[in-house]
């Protein structure tokens, strides 16, 4: 059996289950409605506007700094595998790279991309 | 050691003799997903249970007790009362993506959990690069949550939404970068094969140090990528009510639920396989009646009592630490568990040339 096919196997595993349980309370659940159950929870007080608008969110920057740094394991995964047979070749050639990568690193600390403001 | 291998070839060839292939084929597929299912539910159903006693536990309680003997069927209980809940709709809301929330929160656990190697034989998903299989689906749950706090249309479940996003996306660095250091180790990405080589030593004893580090360093980003734990700002329950769920009801409030649970039972199950030496006996080169004594043990004993092992230190971490705070959390990410990392993929490639 191929792992393709055992992955599609798997994936749809998942959606039944989902679909199944989400079947089986709707059948079951009570139904009701009325204007306050239909209202966003906000302790008791009204919702004041749509919560879909812009505003600050503090770690925008981690987020930029994380796709740096997630391209990088994806380029660090396969020279992790073959790091074995290429020896010290292998850690001179990534220590530029790793080198690179940590200035990087110490650049966005430096310039307080890594602070709390 | 008597190999699960064994039953799958029974079932495989005694199919194959009933019908014709493509029958076989499929009724095997439906089986595998059968199985796949009720071990999920079964361990969710299992990890509820022992985190509320061993919660109880640690603060001094006695825990449930009254559903079934010392409380096991309790959360069963719990199971059919959540799926009789009524499903609320919240008017404003994004309907579809609200509903596909929990698809991709259980698809991201579930795909993740059919990777995992538990015992000898047993092991549905075995791609050759089995790892970045592993972290690259496991991230599928992140999109769930942004889904969720995003499409509910309420300030308390976006904050957590956020706070969850930017959470797990810094704590998944550590975790792949830790799991790159036994890669380098191994010279594989195929889980299989990692479980193989470590007959003889398990990795966290062969690497040395750099393997130590990188299993706790492991431990801590995992940890955190479960929302759990003095890390579970995303729900902050004094700040945020529930954070990301807080508009979800019902089984749909149960999906993440579940799928949490069992992103702790992966993480332990990974730290197991990677680490701790998979479903593979204790072997201490030397002694060699001890070793055959130890080979007596199935391998499903040893992966799920390597795997309880790991959750118990995650239970334990949760129920003893204060909840930290969000700029703490990132920063303790960024500048001291990722700076480790780096420098133990060095120390672990210098290990290795050596």
């Amino acid at each position: 059996m191929s792992n393709s096919a055992l992955f599609l196997v798997v994936l749809i595993t998942a959606i039944v289950l989902v679909s199944a349980a989400l079947g089986i309370a709707l059948w079951l659940a009570p139904r009701s409605w009325n204007p306050s159950k239909g209202s966003a929870y906000e302790c008791g007080i009204p919702t004041r506007g749509s919560s879909w608008m812009q505003f600050r969110v503090g770690y925008y920057l981690f987020a930029i700094i994380f796709l740096v740094f997630d391209v990088e394991t994806v380029l660090l995964f396969p020279w992790a595998t073959v790091m074995k047979d290429m020896g010290t070749d292998g850690l001179i050639c990534i220590a530029f790279f790793f080198v690179i990568l940590t200035l990087g690193l110490a650049y966005a600390w430096k310039k307080g991309a890594l602070k709390w403001k | 050691m008597w190999s699960f291998s064994q039953l799958t070839d029974w079932i495989d060839r005694s199919l194959h003799s009933v019908m014709g292939d493509g029958w076989a084929l499929t009724v095997e597929f439906i089986l595998i997903g059968v199985a796949i299912l009720v071990a999920y539910a079964v361990l969710a159903l299992f990890l509820i249970y022992a985190e509320r006693k061993i919660c109880a536990f640690f603060q001094c309680r006695i825990g449930p007790n009254r559903v079934g003997k010392w409380g096991i069927f309790q959360s069963v209980a719990d199971m059919i009362k959540i799926l009789l809940k009524e499903l609320i709709r919240i008017d404003n809301s994004d309907k579809f993506l609200f509903r596909a929330a929990a698809f991709f929160v259980i698809i991201g656990s579930i795909c993740t959990f059919g990777a995992i190697p538990f015992a000898k034989g047993l092991h549905a998903i075995d791609f050759n690069v089995g790892v970045f299989y592993l972290t690259a689906v496991s991230s599928l749950g992140v999109v769930g949550i942004l889904l969720a706090g995003w499409s509910s249309n309420s300030k308390y479940t976006m904050i957590g939404a956020m706070r969850s996003g930017a959470q797990l996306i810094s704590y998944e660095i550590s975790a792949g970068l830790s799991l790159m250091t036994i890669v380098i180790l191994s010279g594989t990405m195929q889980l299989s094969e990692i479980v193989e080589q470590q007959g003889q030593a398990w990795f966290i004893f062969k690497g040395g140090l750099p393997a130590v580090i990188a299993f706790i360093t492991y431990l801590i980003a995992g940890h955190a990528e479960t929302n759990r734990g003095p890390f579970d700002q995303p729900e902050a329950e004094s700040e945020l009510t529930a954070g990301y769920h807080t508009e979800y009801s019902g089984i749909q409030f149960g999906f993440f639920y579940l799928a949490e649970y069992l992103n702790a039972f992966i993480i332990a199950a990974i730290a197991t396989t990677m680490f701790l030496g998979g479903w593979q006996p204790l072997h201490i080169p030397g002694w060699e009646g001890f070793n055959r004594i130890m080979d007596y043990i199935p391998s499903v004993i040893w992966f799920f009592g390597k795997t309880c092992f790991c959750i118990f230190l995650a239970f334990w971490v949760r129920w003893s630490f204060p909840r930290l705070r969000i700029d703490q959390l990132l920063s303790f990410e960024w500048k001291i568990l990722m700076p480790i990392c780096l420098i133990n993929l060095i120390l672990m490639s210098v290990y290795v040339i050596l």
